[in-house]
């Protein structure tokens, strides 16, 4: 009963991001066709498929950094090429390549990263990425797993409305994991929007985007249309 | 107030990271100062010969050492990812390629500028070309730079673009080279060379404006895929 509300809610309320009716091909394979989606405050969508099947595609076409989609992205409402600025001022994003420089300690790091954090709040976020002890160390004599995790600190930063995190587990221990699915969790339930792409299963109601599921019933209704064009 | 803040925090991440690995700053020095050491010894000690040729060696050497050192201006932040994050900031990418652009400048233009007079006594350059020689590069290596964010933007996702940046940006250099050593070479005659500084300010302040829109254009490209 109050699910069915609080959807009800969620519905009512402009959604904060959206898509309608996204195409996108690469090499001459449909990666998706018709993809709409309705994203609310509170939601985790997670972006699932198998390798190659489109899901760094699709971030990056959220992300406004590749262009070469067809049909039409909403934020809060708004067209996105009107709301870019209000879009990337309530992005968090962390991709394959987090931006860490390895010659720089995690706490110079986060100085670049998050300007508006003192010292302090980055002590803090540090230790709870489990970095305590670190902060002085050049992210050269980091692991890999380190290295993300001082990105990763970021989630605890920023005030940030939407996180768009692709793969975020990777190369991240099990305590990590566990405690990188509860901040996740606690983002979404603080009202904020949380896009990632994993094959890890999350432990919440997750909405889940499946792609690779179009590339089959999409050769049907497009491949006339495309045949029509040329 | 907090684009001030995020460029800053660039700004002093690149002086940082600069100063971590500040052997390689002195690659553009080396290569400046290798030009202009073996002209001497290839073609002849003779100072008359050689103040005659002063001129535009230095100044072909400082705009190779500039071009060698453009490679490195995006690249690593390409590489690990910053790139992504800048052009992902609300603010205009090409403020931060306007960030970019005056470090490399700082690194590479400013310290060429500096050394110019020391090849200049080596290579036995006439006295009144060296007033004409520092002002030319004070005003036509920020250009270089600018010119420079241009191909490094558009190269900067190839693997091998190593020959392809310096052919696209050579013949906007062009101007500068010719501009800078004849206003040496007037200076070195006793003629006035404002005319040619002149020209070199006004090359500056259009490239000042028009570079750093066509080069977050090119990352934005490069970035795209």
């Amino acid at each position: 009963m109050s699910h069915l509300d609080k959807q009800k809610a969620d519905n009512a309320l402009p959604s904060l991001l959206s898509g309608q009716d996204l195409y996108c091909e690469r090499d001459d394979r449909v990666l998706f066709d018709g993809l709409s989606f309705d994203w609310h405050k509170g939601q985790i969508v997670r972006i699932s498929g198998a390798n190659g099947s489109g899901k760094s595609t699709l971030i990056r076409i959220l992300l406004g950094l590749s262009a070469s989609y067809e049909g039409q992205l909403f934020f809060s409402g708004r067209p996105m090429k009107h709301a870019t600025y209000d879009f990337r001022n309530a992005l968090l994003y962390l991709g394959h390549q987090v931006g860490i420089k390895t010659s720089l300690s995690p706490e110079e790091n986060l100085n670049w990263l998050c300007p508006q954090a003192n010292r302090s709040e980055v002590y803090q976020a540090l230790e709870k990425v489990g970095l305590k002890g670190f902060e002085d160390v050049l992210a050269s004599g980091l692991s890999a797993g380190q290295q993300r995790r001082v990105a990763l600190a970021r989630l605890y930063l920023e005030d940030k409305t939407i996180w768009i995190l692709d793969e975020p587990f990777t190369a991240i221990d099990k305590d990590g994991v566990a405690q990188l699915e509860q901040r996740i969790i606690e983002h979404a339930q603080a009202g904020g929007l949380v896009i990632l792409t994993t094959h890890h299963q999350l432990a919440v109601d997750v909405e889940e985007v499946a792609l690779g599921e179009f590339t089959s019933s999409v050769h049907a209704t497009k491949h006339h249309e495309t045949g029509e064009a040329q | 107030m907090f684009a001030s803040s995020s460029l800053m925090a660039l700004f002093k991440r690149d002086l940082l990271i600069a100063f971590r690995n500040r052997g390689e700053l002195l690659n553009p020095l080396m290569f400046f100062l290798m030009v202009a050491s073996l002209f001497p010894l290839a073609v002849t000690p003779d100072p008359k010969f050689l103040g005659l040729i002063a001129p535009g060696i230095i100044w072909v050497g400082a705009l190779l050492a500039t071009l060698l050192s453009l490679d490195l201006m995006f690249k690593s932040d390409y590489d690990d990812g910053s790139l992504e994050q800048i052009i992902l900031q609300p603010q205009p990418t090409l403020l931060f390629v306007l960030v970019k652009t005056l470090l490399h400048w700082l690194m590479a233009g400013l310290p060429l500028t500096l050394m110019a007079p020391l090849l200049g006594v080596m290579l036995a350059l006439p006295e009144g070309g060296y007033v004409p020689l520092v002002l030319s590069l004070l005003l036509g290596t920020p250009t270089l730079s600018l010119l420079g964010s241009i191909g490094a933007g558009l190269t900067v996702g190839l693997k091998k673009g190593g020959m392809l940046m310096p052919l696209l940006i050579l013949p906007l250099y062009i101007p500068v080279l010719i501009f800078a050593a004849s206003s040496v070479q007037a200076g070195i005659d006793g003629n006035t060379y404002t005319g040619h500084l002149a020209f070199l300010g006004a090359y500056l302040a259009l490239m000042l404006v028009l570079a750093p829109v066509a080069s977050a254009a090119a990352l934005k490209i490069s970035i795209a895929r």
